[in-house]
C-alpha cells in the first residue's frame, strides 16, 4: 500500500486499483462525515461517498500532483452533496412550531445545569444534532456551507441555485433554530 | 435603532456591506443590549462547532470499497500505447477488420430476408424481455438461497466461516447492480427498492472478513430480518415468475 496520497494517486492514474483502494480506505470516513453533515441522512451520505470517489477516479488525470488530495476530494464531496440536495424534490416540511415547543420544554428542564459542565457533554452534542435534524434540506445545506465550509452567501446562491434572499432566509432560520435549541446551555 | 437578530447573523459571518458593517460595529460598541445578544449568538454558534459530525458505521471503508469496485470504469491507457505495448493485439485487430469487412460484403451480396423489419424487431424485443425475466428470476432464487443460509445458520458464540456465502454474494453483486439500474431506468420502483436493499446486504456479506465475528454475523442477520428482505424477495420473485408465464402465453397467442 502506498504510504502517501501522492504516491497512491500516481499509481491509481496508471490503473492500479489497489492504490485507489488505499485512497478510498483513507478518506471515505471523512467524506462520509462531511456528506452526513450536508445531507443529514446516512443513505444519502453513502451515495455521496460513492459518487465522490467515482468522480475523483474519473478526474484523477486532472489532479495537480502538488495539491493536497484530501482538499481536492473535499471539494468534490461538497459538490456531490450539493448535486444530490438539488436533485431531491422532497417536499420541504416546516418543523418550526414543533421544534420551538420542544426547545421551550428543554429550556425549562435544563436551566439548573451549570453551562461549564454541559458545554462538552454528549447531551449538548445530541442537542446540536437534534437541532440540525430539524432543519429543512435547504436550510441545512445553506447553513453547513456558510458555517462549516465558509462559503459566502453569493457562493451559496450559485451552488444551491437559490436567490440571495432565499439563501439568507435559510441561514437566518437555521441560526434561529440553533439559538432556540442551544441557548439554555450558554450563560446569559 | 437596535440591530435585528438577522443583522447580528450577517455581522457574525462578515456578510454586511461596507456602510452597514461600520454602522453595526459602531452600534455594538455603544449598545450593551445588542452586545449581549451578539455574545449570546457567538456562544451558541461556538457550541455548534464543538459537536462532532456523525461518523460512519464500523467497517465503512470496506463497504465503501466493495460498492465502488464494481462501479469503477476501467482506466484506459492511450490508444497508441495499446498498440505499442501489445503487438499480439495488433493481430487481433487485423483479424477483426477482416471479419467486419467480410461481413459487410457478405451482407451486400446475399439476398435480404423478405420479412418486415418491424415484426422481427418486435419479436426480438419480446424474446429479450423473456430472457431478462428468466435471468432475473434465476438471480432472485440464487440470492434467496444465500439469504436463507445466512438467516438459518446455527446460533454460535465464536467466529463464523461464511466464505462460501461471501463468494456467492460477490458473484451476485454485479448482476444485482445491473438489474437494479434496469429497474430504475424502466420505472419499476418496487423492484428497484428490493434490489437496492439486497445490494446493501450483499455488499455487507461480500466485504466482511472471513471468518466473521459472531457480532458482525448477527448484525448481517438482523439487517436481513429487520427489512423483511426474504419475504420481499419471495414476493418479487413470484411476480417475476408470473410475468414470465404471461410473456410465454402472449407469445403463444393464448
Amino acid at each position: 500500500m502506498p504510504h502517501t496520497d501522492a504516491a497512491a494517486v500516481a499509481l491509481a492514474r496508471d490503473g492500479d486499483s489497489e492504490a485507489f483502494r488505499a485512497l478510498v480506505e483513507r478518506h471515505s470516513r471523512a467524506v462520509y462525515r462531511l456528506a452526513h453533515r450536508m445531507t443529514g441522512s446516512p443513505q444519502d451520505a453513502e451515495d455521496v461517498v460513492q459518487e465522490t470517489f467515482l468522480r475523483a477516479y474519473r478526474q484523477l488525470g486532472r489532479f495537480e500532483s502538488r495539491a493536497n488530495f484530501s482538499t481536492w476530494l473535499h471539494r468534490i464531496a461538497v459538490n456531490c452533496s450539493i448535486d444530490l440536495i438539488r436533485s431531491r424534490h422532497h417536499r420541504e416540511t416546516s418543523h418550526d412550531a414543533a421544534d420551538l415547543e420542544f426547545a421551550d420544554a428543554a429550556n425549562d428542564e435544563r436551566t439548573e445545569h451549570s453551562p461549564e459542565r454541559l458545554m462538552l457533554s454528549t447531551e449538548v452534542q445530541d442537542r446540536v444534532n437534534t437541532a440540525m435534524a430539524s432543519l429543512s434540506r435547504m436550510e441545512r445545506a445553506a447553513f453547513v456551507l456558510r458555517h462549516f465550509e465558509g462559503l459566502s452567501i453569493d457562493e451559496i446562491c450559485q451552488a444551491l441555485g437559490m436567490k440571495a434572499n432565499a439563501a439568507k432566509h435559510s441561514i437566518f432560520r437555521a441560526v434561529r433554530k440553533m439559538r432556540v435549541a442551544l441557548e439554555p446551555f450558554v450563560e446569559s | 435603532m437596535h440591530l435585528t437578530e438577522d443583522d447580528l447573523v450577517l455581522h457574525y459571518y462578515g456578510e454586511m456591506t461596507g456602510a452597514d458593517e461600520a454602522r453595526a460595529t459602531e452600534h455594538l460598541t455603544a449598545c450593551a443590549s445588542c452586545q449581549a445578544s451578539y455574545t449570546q449568538l457567538q456562544r451558541v454558534l461556538a457550541i455548534v462547532d464543538t459537536a462532532p459530525a456523525v461518523d460512519a458505521p464500523t467497517g465503512f471503508e470496506r463497504i465503501a470499497w466493495a460498492r465502488l469496485e464494481a462501479a469503477l470504469p476501467a482506466r484506459r491507457r492511450g490508444w497508441l500505447s495499446w498498440f505499442v505495448l501489445s503487438p499480439a493485439r495488433l493481430a487481433w485487430a487485423a483479424a477483426l477488420v477482416v471479419l467486419v469487412a467480410a461481413a459487410f460484403f457478405a451482407g451486400r451480396l446475399l439476398p435480404r430476408p423478405a420479412a418486415p423489419v418491424t415484426t422481427a424487431s418486435t419479436a426480438a424485443e419480446k424474446v429479450r424481455e423473456r430472457i431478462l425475466l428468466v435471468d432475473l428470476g434465476d438471480h432472485l432464487d440464487r440470492t434467496q438461497m444465500v439469504l436463507v443460509e445466512l438467516v438459518s445458520a446455527d446460533e454460535g458464540t465464536g467466529p463464523v466461516d461464511i466464505s462460501t456465502e461471501q463468494a456467492r454474494a460477490q458473484q451476485l453483486l454485479a448482476a444485482n447492480r445491473l438489474y437494479r439500474q434496469t429497474a430504475v431506468s424502466t420505472g419499476d420502483t418496487a423492484m428497484a427498492s428490493v434490489l437496492d436493499d439486497l445490494e446493501r446486504v450483499l455488499v455487507d456479506v461480500a466485504a466482511s472478513p472471513s471468518p466473521v465475528s459472531q457480532a458482525d454475523f448477527d448484525a448481517v442477520r438482523r439487517r436481513i430480518e429487520s427489512k423483511g428482505l426474504l419475504f420481499k424477495v419471495r414476493v418479487v420473485s413470484s411476480e417475476v415468475r408470473e410475468r414470465q408465464r404471461a410473456a410465454v402465453q402472449q407469445q403463444k397467442g393464448i
